[in-house]
């Protein structure tokens, strides 16, 4: 085991894939000798070469499609978006290319592509720096999307989803780049759980939390505030958003009755209302109350100084907590 | 330090500034730059070069038949572009992998594909029909200008394995107003990637025309990317052939990217959903009718005595053959099974579309007999 940031763990995962593997390239914007603007991808040109590290010009449509040929002729490349606001440009390449392909050409033509994205806000970042733009994927076929929460994740759900031969929209919340955690380095992917299942962080008998990516942070913090309150969560890393461990989110659910399901993207049309469809047809007859959504306002992502307004944080999950439980909340009649 | 740059006077529709080495009336013209290229072609070549685009042409009529007769729910005519494609993909290897559009069925004759798999996918059974690794042609793009970046891709995949295969990037003239295009060219030229870009500048774009995408001719637009570019007549199949030797030699030679605007002209409509009286004067449309890519390569062949009626026989023959199966895969065709909707979405196991898939297969089952809910 190693201490590792979830930074340094993702730079471990690439590396550890691009030593086992010759077919793997990575590709982006200022990806070698800066290491990316995140510093992701550190030294990995150094140690492999321009060739396998490659530094692109300044196009995503561009960085997408040119791996879209690469993967054509059986390379697995990782691509780096800069930052979430700029995967934009790259949209038509892939939803109706890296998505579709395998479709397309019944099967004929994989597309292992893993599309790393440093995603989501909460560091106080300039406009298009903050975007949460996981829904767009999920609702395309064909593309799996994942979220991690912290370094052992990450070096593992990394080295899975390049190893996968599906496109993998891969999500790494800049929040937590930081966050430090326990990683055990030598672990061998094919022990570990495949890519797609969710993982219950915390276990709890009166509320299903449902969550991915930095707020599993966020929901523990409120599972830990509400059992001063004597209410027990049990807090869901889905680390797979794409599909969804509705497996493991049903057998929760079934226990406890009552669920929340929080993200920072923005509410209408979006991952929550989705995964909330699904508990309702798969657990109805389970259920003591309404699921509820803690989202990310319907608004464009705020400026900085307003941005802790527009996330969700352990209060608006402890009063989403007492809606379900039938307690008053802010939702509740003021009686004078 | 500089003068603003102006473009020289020359027109984007000029179409008749272009290299060629068979003008309209079947005469070879010398030209430079592109007679050593062809230097091997001989009549029995130049033969099979007519045998190629004169299948193309019939089994391009065939299509547009095949739609009207309510077989194929569209198709989209190559009747004046046989020459470029044809030509082009004759000049390449084997194994150089093209990426083409949707119109591009000359290519998909010359690498042998099957007649079926012309129409199948017109007919609205599948999305593509070929193995892309065993034919080396990519399934026909329909978003304009993405397969560009596709070819770029694979040539700095073939950069990384080594050899000297070429990747090919087949577009319109209007699909150089995209992005896509020009960002292909960006990469193909800051990697020097071992990628020919052929536009068939046919002069349409639906009912857009090209002087709406580009004021200078497109082959000019090219060297600013540092991409060395020739214009030819798109409708003299020597000239196709000699300016892809010249480019994919160049590739090969690890010297980079290199461009070819192919003038040509579309004569019959963007797709048979299209109108072209709406926005074209029937005389432009006369006036490239005489500029014919096939009558021009019958009259050099007659007048080299290489034409005769049992040659036209034979090439009839073949493409009757060839256009009879065609129609025959698609009156034969039953429909595609419904778990077919389901199949390949995923390379690997995905519990969200199995669940999806059971559930609809349970709901057809429940109409028994009756054989599913269609
Ligand atoms: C991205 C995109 N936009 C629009 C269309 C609709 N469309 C299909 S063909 C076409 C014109 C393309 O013109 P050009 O590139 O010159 O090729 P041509 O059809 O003339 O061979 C358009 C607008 C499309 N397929 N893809």
């Amino acid at each position: 085991m190693t201490q590792l940031t979830l930074g340094k763990a993702l730079n471990a995962g690439m590396r550890r894939a691009l030593a086992d593997d010759d077919k793997v390239l990575v590709m982006g914007e200022d990806i070698g000798k800066l290491g990316g603007v995140f510093r992701i991808t550190d030294g990995l040109q150094a140690e492999f070469g321009p060739r396998r590290v490659v530094d692109t010009p300044l196009a995503e449509s561009g960085i997408v499609g040119t791996a879209v040929g690469l993967a054509f002729r059986g390379f697995r490349p990782v691509v780096e978006i800069q930052f979430d606001g700029f995967v934009y440009p790259a949209f038509d390449q892939i939803v109706s290319q890296v998505a579709k392909l395998h479709y397309r050409t019944q099967g004929r033509v994989t597309m292992p592509l893993t599309i790393r994205i440093p995603w989501a806000g909460g560091v106080g970042a300039a406009e298009h720096h903050s975007e949460s733009p996981e829904a767009y994927f999920v609702h395309t076929a064909g593309l799996r999307v994942v979220a991690v929460s912290n370094p052992q994740d990450a070096y593992t759900m990394l080295r899975q989803a390049i190893a996968c031969d599906d496109p993998v929209i891969f999500l790494e919340p800049k929040r937590l780049y930081h966050a430090k955690g326990e990683v055990d380095v030598d672990a061998d992917i094919a022990d570990a759980a495949p890519l797609g299942l969710a993982r219950v962080v915390r276990e709890g008998s009166d509320v299903t939390v449902l969550t991915y990516g930095s707020h599993v942070t966020t929901a523990l913090d409120a599972a830990l505030a509400a059992e001063d309150e004597g209410i027990s969560l049990e807090v869901i890393d889905l680390r797979s958003i794409s599909p969804v461990d509705y497996a493991a989110v049903t057998a929760s659910v079934r226990r406890t009755g009552r669920v929340v399901v929080t993200h920072e993207a923005s509410r209408e049309g979006g991952v929550a209302a989705e995964i909330i469809a699904s508990v309702t047809e798969k657990c109805f007859h389970y259920l003591e109350a309404p699921p509820v959504r803690v989202t990310g306002m319907d608004i464009p992502y705020p400026p900085a100084k307003l941005e802790r307004y527009h996330l969700p944080d352990l209060d608006r999950i402890l009063d989403a907590v007492d809606r379900v439980m039938g307690r008053p909340n802010s939702l509740s009649e003021v009686s004078a | 330090m500089t003068d603003t740059l102006t473009p020289a006077a020359a027109r984007s529709t000029d179409t008749d500034d272009v290299a060629r080495l068979l003008d309209h009336t079947g005469s070879r013209v010398a030209d430079e730059r592109l007679d050593p290229w062809i230097a091997d072609v001989d009549a029995a070549m130049l033969r099979e070069l007519y045998r190629d685009m004169a299948m193309t042409r019939r089994l391009d009529a065939e299509g547009v038949a095949l739609q009207r007769q309510g077989h194929l729910g569209l198709w989209a005519p190559a009747h004046g572009q046989e020459a470029v494609q044809v030509g082009t993909t004759w000049a390449c290897h084997d194994d150089d992998f093209l990426f083409p559009t949707y119109r591009e069925v000359g290519i998909e004759l010359v690498r042998g594909i099957e007649p079926a798999d012309f129409v199948m996918v017109w007919h609205g059974a599948k999305h593509s029909s070929w193995d892309p690794s065993v034919a080396h042609v990519a399934n026909p793009q329909i978003i304009i200008g993405a397969q560009s970046l596709h070819a770029v891709g694979y040539a700095m995949g073939i950069q990384r394995d080594g050899g000297d295969q070429v990747a090919v990037a087949y577009f319109g003239d209007g699909a150089t107003s995209q992005g896509d295009v020009n960002e292909a060219m960006v990469f193909a030229a800051s990697f020097e990637s071992p990628v020919v870009f052929v536009c068939s500048n046919n002069q349409w774009a639906i009912s857009e025309p090209v002087g709406l995408q580009a004021q200078y001719p497109i082959a000019g637009r090219a060297p600013g990317f540092g991409i060395p570019s020739m214009r030819i007549d798109g409708n003299d199949v020597l000239a196709c052939v000699a300016a892809m030797r010249w480019a994919a030699d160049h590739a090969r030679s690890g010297l980079g990217p290199a461009f070819i605007e192919a003038v040509t002209y579309r004569i019959g409509p963007h797709t048979t959903s299209d109108d072209p009286t709406r926005y074209r004067d029937p005389a432009e449309v006369d006036y490239w009718r005489a500029r014919d890519p096939l009558a021009r390569v019958e009259a050099y062949l007659r007048r080299m005595g290489a034409f005769d009626d049992a040659f036209r026989d034979s090439v009839q023959a073949d493409a009757d053959r060839f256009t009879a199966a065609m129609r025959a895969a698609v009156v034969e065709a039953t429909p595609p099974p419904p778990q077919r909707l389901f199949e390949n979405v995923y390379a690997e196991p995905h519990t969200g579309i199995e669940e999806q898939r059971a559930a609809f297969m349970a709901y057809l089952d429940g109409f028994g007999a009756e054989g599913g809910a269609a």
